[in-house]
Formats: structure tokens, C-alpha cells, sequence
């Protein structure tokens, strides 16, 4: 026979003035195995919380019923004070009384009252039928992973590793560093993007605490917070990081030079060992084995004749290495939008001056082909008129993507402003549909631009075509209802950002869930931003949507501070209410295993004794640190063999029950 | 059999009786912001709070049909918002299979539905459940003709467990 006691609470007049407090209380007395009811004026408080404290040493109570606020208000509070008595915090029911009742049926006080009866009567139901639960310790691998080593990994990587604890980045570039370096100056400050992210590349190359792994990826994951299991691939590089001085001899020498830069958008051309540039970290070079004549065709050889250290490795393979880690910083940033398809009515890629935002970067930026001179990719020649279209993908559900990307506006007005400041004559039209500025100094940033003379229209771009050498640009300029044609010597498309390739792939790896554009999905939009709905799985920067860089560099310490305050316990507690199995009911039959969105179910070969018989077969085992308790499972369970402890299928069913006799 | 007060029966003074199976993380807490706004809507509903849309077994609905609820409302996230990622889609294709079933064996369509509120929709909250009262009144008290017996949750939970043949792991706790 349970011992259940009920408290009523007026919470003031918030309820008190609404449902008749003592008429309940003397119900809920009348209740099955109810042995004490009492109402007070404010439970929650310190008085009301040492009433409880009395009433579970008086009545020799065993579980209680709160009837008062919405449990998502102070469930956590009863508990907590549960764990000072003999109750166990799990043999509680909360009544909603104010929420969902005195607060909504004010109109009808006898309603609300029968409905606060209800409410009690299905708690105490409930209640009489829980189980104490208690929570298990997980141990805390203090151990970060970071996925993605821009600017967001970065950052995540060295407030982590500052705090005293490893660290290990994965990049799938040759390089550090994510789009950050590639940018010439950063608004609305305007220093120069190298000068500030490449001494935290170095600073992160150099840190005692990180390893750097390039051309790396995450290929498989198991385990749970606080001890995942790592497999993280690298790719073959060829050079013997060891070995390697970072000399580049190798690079000078290396006879395939006509494949094209990525790191400048393709405006020159590279070797087939290379840096990705100057300031790469690491330091060194690696060898692109689609180009490389020794790999593809068993020719040249030349790097390795060089090489003064004997770093060369044509025999290099890629190698899996597999690691526990306690946390994980999901940090894979963005690409910029494939426009050239999608848009072909701007030339669709075929007009070597229609160029998007990093081109423009790589070509104003001083360690760029042309340094930093603006000139036209076709011809070298300086424009004397350039059109900014913004937008090119952005709010373009038709074709691109519905959302803003957030950056354009800015690094427009950036674009603009730098443009004049190079070539005082130059015009610039800029092609926008709204002007977003919010950030401090922003607007005043894009006002400089316009102050500057960058003329901005209001209305999108409809045809791009060439004429001569130039380019002609249709218009719509909607504040003065005219069609406007441009002459423009050059055209950027601020394009939309876009989640990077296989961000999906590896959110999934730790059934964290993406959006319909791929972004990773926060565990709560306002109030866990750097969270994800796996435990232990942070995310920081553009992976979880477009945003700038003082934004990704806020979310990337704030992602650090989770995983820091996760690293500062040596355990973490379980969360109780989990799935259970109850192996005498469980056919082996794999169902919940599919089921589980978080891997937390396997089938495992057990001996058992049924009906005096040995036995050896498959049942399904939870495990209480991956199972995040959404039942699912329960009730895919054909036999019924699991069952959800705090929500067991006994306690919702007498609570229907309780509501259904009357 | 549902115990039925034959008071409560009689057609003027009958109120409809509604369970609503609430998930914790958007409905239960839509319905918390239906109450910080003071909304009002009609004080039949009663809510019960399950982690996910995907813990409610159709076997929950049918006994509070069968025992004496005159509409079951299940409420769970929007597709693609569940807190545990997938939960809402099994409850759909569960219940949504289930509500067809229970409309071919003769219940009234307004008297179970599946409806996705989340924690910011405190009017959508209030409208469904104005709705959905409405419908349930307009159909009137459900006809104990509905009831098959024995009730389906005596059955699956009931004294079916006890019988079951005991089993236990070999040389240790399971
Ligand atoms: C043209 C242009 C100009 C801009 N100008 C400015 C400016 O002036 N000021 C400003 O504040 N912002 C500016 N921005 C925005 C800025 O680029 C971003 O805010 C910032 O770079 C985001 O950093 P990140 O680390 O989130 O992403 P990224 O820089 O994209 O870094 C992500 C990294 O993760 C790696 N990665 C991806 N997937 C994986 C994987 N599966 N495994 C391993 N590694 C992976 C990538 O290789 C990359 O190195 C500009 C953007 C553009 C396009």
C-alpha cells in the first residue's frame, strides 16, 4: 500500500481565486491511498517547501502529488527537494492547476474547480503507481572533437583547450582556416581578415592542447556523451608531416602547374604539390593525386628527388584511427550556392566577369593574383563601372534558397565601399531588395557606402547579357517604377551561403537532425542555441545557419563554455525515465532497434532460464546513457516487452482510467 | 463497461468529457502559454502529459473511449520539429492508420483526432480545442454500443502480465 500525500496549491489568488483550493484538498483526501491533504498559500517557497518536508516525516509519506503550477515550471524544484527526504524525486506527480485551468476557465469557477479535481485524481492515480528510479553516473571522457577548422572550429578549439583540457580538430581542407583567410578586409571594421584569423590558425597549429588533423574526416561514430568512439579518416597527403620542413622547393619544382587554385576561385593556377597558401596551417604541402604525374602515370617523381628531408611518400594510404571523446563542436561552416545553373539568365557561369563574393575577395585581396589590384578576369583591365546584385540565391524560393543569408548586405556595402576606395572614378550600382543592417556599426557601415557614392537601386536583376566588352545589366529600380539598364564592366553576385556538402551526413553520424537546407537543428531555438538534441553534440557557427563572423566567433565560445561546464564534472548524471526491457516478453525480434532515433537499443545474445529450460537467444538491451526516453520504442513493441519507466504504460493507464470514473 | 453517472447522461446537463494526450516539449507547453495569455476555452479537456506524441499507444485511446471519454485528442509536434527527431512520425502513421480503424468499426470522426501544436502556438492550442469540444458536443455522449468488451487495456495490461511464465537470465540479475 503506497503512502501518498497531496498538496494543494493556492499559489496566491492565481489559483485560489479561481478554483476552491480546500474543496480539492478534501477530495484528494477521499482519493485511494491518499493518507494526508493539505493547501497552502505558496508551496514553491521555503515555508511551502518545509510543509512538504514535515507532512513525508509526519504521515510517513512515500510519493506526493504537487497540485499547483505547470510541472515544466517546478517539477525540478520537487525534485530537488525530494533528494533531501526518504522520497524518492521520481515518485512525484505534478497537477497542473494553473496553466491549464484557474488561469483559462477564470469564467467558470465550478468548471475549474471539477477540472482541478480531475486533475488531482488522475495524478494521484498516476502516482500510486510509480517506481523509485535513480540516476546512473556516465563517466566524462574530457576529450573535444571539433568538426570543421574555420574560424567557429577554431575558436570552439582554443577556448576548450585554454580551459586545460585536448582537443582534436578534424578539417577536411589541406588547411585551417574555413573561408575566413580568403577575405580581403572584414566589416564593418575593415581590418584585414589574415592579419586577424591566420595568428589564430598558428595559435591553434601551435596549442599544446590541440591536434590539427587536415584532410580528415569523421566516417564513423558510436557510443554517447561523454564517451563517444571516434573513427576519423585521413586522407593520403603523400608528404611525411614529420619529415617535412615546409621548405617548398617541391612546390617550385613540381612540373604540372596548370591546375586551376581553388583557394583563388580558379584565377590561377597551382601545382600538383602545393600549399594551399602562404600562411596555411599546416605549413606544409600535400600532393593532389588526380594531378600528380608519379601517381597517375608513374611518371616525374621530381618532388621527391628534391626534397632535402626524404618527406615524400607516393606510398601513402589513408589511415582510420579511432578515439574517445566526451564532446563533440559541430563547426562545418558553408559553401557559397552553385548560382551558375541555377541562374541563366545571368549567364549561367559562361561570362568570365560576372564573378561571385570570394572571387571579388581573392581579386581585392593583396596575397591574390592580382594583388589586390581590381581588374577583370577576362582582360586584366581595370572596370570603371561595377553592379553589386545581392540577393543572388537568398530569398529566392523559386530558385534558391528562401532564407537570408545575413552577410550580403554587408559584405555588399563592403564590396562597394572597397571598389570606390581603389578606383575613384569607378561607378557602382548596387541591385538590392531590402538593406538588412542590424549590428552594431552596421548601418553606419553601409551608409559610409553610400555616402561614398555606391548608387543603390531597389529591384532585382533580370537579364545579364554582353555587349561588346561590357556587359549589360536589366534592372528594376521599384522606388522610382522604372526599368533600368546598366553598362557594367564587371558584375559580382553576392550569392547565397549554403550548408556545406555532407553536412547532413555527418550531423547523422550523432543523430543530430538537419534542416530542409541542411543546417544543423538547434535543441531550442532561443534557449539552446550552441545545443543540439543529442547530448554532448554542440554546434558553432555557419553549419547551423548563415551569420557573420563576430556572431560565429559569440556562438563558437559559447559552444566552448558547454562542452568546458560539461568537462568541469567527472560524471554526468543519467536521465532515469528511460526505456526498459523486460527480457521474459522480449521475442528478439529487432523492431526497437530501427526504431530508437538514437542508436540506444541493441540486441544482445543472453542465456536465460524460461520455464525451467536453458536458453540462448537475442534481446533487446537499453543503454541508459544513449536513451533519451521518448518512448517510441514502447509502443512499436509488438510482445510489449518494453515499457517507459516515470511513463510506464500501467501509469498512463490509470490515469485514463481515474479521468474515465466519475 | 464505463461506469456512467446517469445524471451527467441526461441531455441537458452533459458536458463532453475529452482526454488529450499532450507531448511534454510543444503542446503541454503550448497549452502552459495558452494560460500565461489568460486564453479561455471551454474547461471540458483534461491533459495528460507524455514525453513525445510517439509514447502514446492507440491502446491508451481506446480505453478512454471505451471507458468513458467522449473524444481523445493526441497532440505532438509539427513534422520535422519532434524533440526526439522522429517520434511524431510514428505517431502519425500509428494513429492516423488508428483513427481510420476506429471510424470503420463506427465512431464519429470529431471524436479522435491527431493535431501538431508547438510551444509558441498557444491560440492554435485554444482553437483546437474550442473546435474540437464542439465537435465532440455536437455528436453528443458516446453510446455504450461503441464498447467492446473486455476493455483492450485490461487485456494488454492486465492480468495478462501476471501469467506470463517468468523468466529469468542465467546466473545473474537481467
Ligand atoms: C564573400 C564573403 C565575404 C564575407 N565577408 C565578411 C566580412 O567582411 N565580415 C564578416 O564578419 N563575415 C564575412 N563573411 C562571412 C564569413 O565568411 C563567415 O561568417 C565565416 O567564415 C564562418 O565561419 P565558419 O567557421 O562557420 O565556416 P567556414 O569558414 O565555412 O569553415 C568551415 C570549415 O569546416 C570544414 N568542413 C566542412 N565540412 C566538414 C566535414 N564534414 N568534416 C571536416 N571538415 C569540414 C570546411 O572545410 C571549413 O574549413 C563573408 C562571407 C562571404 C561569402
Amino acid at each position: 500500500m503506497s503512502r501518498i500525500g497531496v498538496f494543494v496549491c493556492h499559489c496566491g489568488s492565481n489559483i485560489g481565486g479561481v478554483v476552491d483550493c480546500p474543496a480539492v484538498r478534501d477530495y484528494a483526501a477521499t482519493l485511494p491511498n491518499v493518507v494526508h491533504a493539505e493547501d497552502n498559500k505558496y508551496t514553491c517557497s521555503d515555508p511551502g517547501q518545509a510543509k512538504i518536508r514535515q507532512a513525508i516525516e509526519d504521515y510517513d509519506l512515500d510519493r506526493i502529488v504537487v497540485a499547483a503550477c505547470s510541472p515544466r515550471m517546478h517539477e525540478p524544484t520537487w525534485r530537488a527537494l525530494l533528494s533531501h527526504t526518504k522520497v524518492n524525486p521520481y515518485m512525484l506527480e505534478v497537477a497542473n492547476l494553473r496553466e491549464h485551468d484557474s488561469w483559462v476557465h477564470a469564467d467558470n469557477k465550478e468548471a475549474a474547480t471539477e477540472k482541478a479535481k480531475d486533475l488531482v485524481k488522475m495524478a494521484v492515480a498516476k502516482v500510486d503507481h510509480a517506481i523509485p528510479l535513480y540516476t546512473q553516473q556516465i563517466p566524462v571522457n574530457k576529450k573535444a572533437l571539433i568538426i570543421g577548422g574555420g574560424i567557429a572550429g577554431m575558436q570552439a578549439a582554443l577556448d576548450i583547450a585554454d580551459a586545460g583540457y585536448k582537443v582534436t580538430i578534424v578539417e577536411r581542407k589541406a588547411t585551417l582556416g574555413g573561408k575566413m583567410p580568403m577575405l580581403d578586409k572584414t566589416f564593418p571594421t575593415m581590418d584585414c581578415s589574415a592579419c586577424i584569423c591566420t595568428p589564430k590558425m598558428s595559435e591553434v597549429g601551435n596549442h599544446p592542447n590541440i591536434t590539427v588533423k587536415t584532410l580528415s574526416e569523421v566516417t564513423k561514430v558510436e557510443g554517447y556523451v561523454g564517451n563517444f568512439e571516434i573513427t576519423i579518416k585521413e586522407h593520403a597527403k603523400y608528404v611525411d608531416y614529420d619529415k617535412c620542413t615546409g621548405c617548398g622547393l617541391c612546390t617550385t619544382k613540381c612540373p604540372s602547374k596548370k591546375i586551376p587554385n581553388e583557394w583563388n576561385q580558379g584565377l590561377d593556377n597551382r601545382t600538383a604539390i602545393h600549399k594551399v597558401f602562404e600562411q596555411a596551417v599546416p605549413s606544409k604541402p600535400v600532393i593532389d593525386a588526380d594531378h600528380c604525374l608519379k601517381l597517375t602515370r608513374d611518371k616525374c617523381g621530381v618532388c621527391a628527388k628534391v626534397c632535402p628531408t626524404g618527406a615524400i611518400n607516393y606510398e601513402d594510404v589513408d589511415r582510420e584511427t579511432t578515439e574517445t571523446f566526451g564532446a563533440v563542436v559541430l563547426a562545418t561552416g558553408y559553401e557559397l550556392i552553385k548560382w551558375e545553373d541555377l541562374y541563366p539568365e545571368y549567364g549561367g557561369g559562361a561570362y568570365p566577369d560576372v564573378i561571385d563574393g570570394l572571387h571579388f575577395e581573392r581579386i581585392i585581396n593583396a596575397s591574390g593574383p592580382s594583388e589586390g589590384r581590381i581588374v577583370r578576369p577576362s582582360d586584366g583591365k581595370e572596370p570603371k563601372s561595377v553592379v553589386i546584385v545581392k540577393c543572388v540565391g537568398s530569398r529566392d524560393p523559386n530558385k534558391g534558397k528562401a532564407y537570408c543569408s545575413r552577410a550580403c548586405c554587408m559584405y555588399g556595402a563592403k564590396h562597394a565601399h572597397q571598389i570606390i576606395e581603389h578606383i575613384p572614378d569607378c561607378k557602382v550600382y548596387v541591385f538590392y531588395m531590402d538593406v538588412r543592417t542590424p549590428g552594431k556599426n552596421y548601418d553606419e557601415f553601409y551608409m559610409q557606402a553610400k555616402n561614398d557614392g555606391a548608387c543603390y537601386l531597389r529591384g532585382r536583376v533580370s537579364k545579364i547579357y554582353k555587349e561588346g566588352d561590357h556587359y549589360v545589366v536589366w534592372g528594376a529600380d521599384t522606388i522610382s517604377g522604372a526599368k533600368v539598364e546598366v553598362n557594367a564592366d564587371m558584375v559580382i553576385l553576392e550569392t547565397a551561403m549554403v550548408a556545406a556538402p555532407g553536412a547532413t551526413e555527418t550531423a547523422m553520424l550523432f543523430g543530430v537532425q538537419t534542416d530542409k537546407d541542411d543546417w544543423i537543428i538547434e535543441a531550442h531555438p532561443k534557449l539552446r542555441p550552441v545545443e543540439t538534441a543529442s547530448r554532448g553534440v554542440y554546434l558553432a557557427g555557419v553549419a547551423q545557419g548563415p551569420k557573420d563572423i563576430p556572431d560565429t566567433v559569440a556562438q563558437a565560445g559559447a559552444a566552448a563554455s558547454k562542452v568546458i561546464g560539461m568537462f568541469s564534472h567527472d560524471s554526468l548524471e543519467s536521465n532515469p525515465q528511460i526505456s526498459n526491457v523486460d527480457i521474459a516478453k522480449c521475442s528478439g525480434c529487432g523492431t526497437c532497434v530501427h526504431i530508437c532515433p538514437y542508436g540506444a537499443i541493441s540486441l544482445v545474445e543472453k542465456h536465460l532460464r524460461e520455464n525451467s529450460v536453458k536458453v540462448t537467444r537475442d534481446v533487446a538491451q537499453v543503454n541508459p546513457a544513449l536513451c533519451q526516453g521518448c518512448g517510441a520504442c514502447t509502443v512499436a513493441c509488438k510482445p510489449g516487452a518494453l515499457d517507459l519507466l516515470g511513463y510506464s504504460d500501467k501509469s498512463i493507464m490509470e490515469e485514463v482510467d481515474a479521468l474515465c470514473q466519475w | 463497461m464505463p461506469v456512467v453517472d446517469e445524471k451527467k447522461t441526461t441531455e441537458e446537463e452533459w458536458e463532453p468529457r475529452i482526454l488529450a494526450f499532450a507531448c511534454n516539449w510543444c503542446t503541454y507547453a503550448g497549452a502552459d502559454l495558452a494560460g500565461l495569455n489568460r486564453m479561455k476555452y471551454p474547461a471540458n479537456i483534461r491533459l495528460l502529459r507524455v514525453p513525445c506524441s510517439g509514447r502514446v499507444n492507440p491502446q491508451y485511446v481506446l480505453e478512454a473511449l471505451q471507458k468513458g471519454c467522449d473524444g481523445v485528442l493526441v497532440c505532438g509536434c509539427h513534422p520535422g520539429d519532434c524533440h526526439y527527431s522522429t517520434g511524431n512520425y510514428y505517431a502519425k502513421r500509428r494513429l492516423m492508420i488508428f483513427k481510420r480503424f476506429l471510424e470503420y468499426v463506427g465512431l464519429e470522426p470529431e471524436r479522435f483526432n491527431v493535431k501538431w501544436i508547438s510551444a509558441s502556438e498557444a491560440g492554435r492550442f485554444r482553437d483546437t480545442v474550442k473546435e474540437f469540444t464542439e465537435g465532440v458536443r455536437k455528436v453528443g455522449p458516446l453510446k455504450e454500443s461503441f464498447t467492446l468488451a473486455p476493455s483492450a487495456g485490461d487485456k494488454l495490461f492486465g492480468a495478462h502480465n501476471e501469467s506470463e511464465a517468468p523468466a529469468s537470465e542465467e546466473g545473474g540479475a537481467a
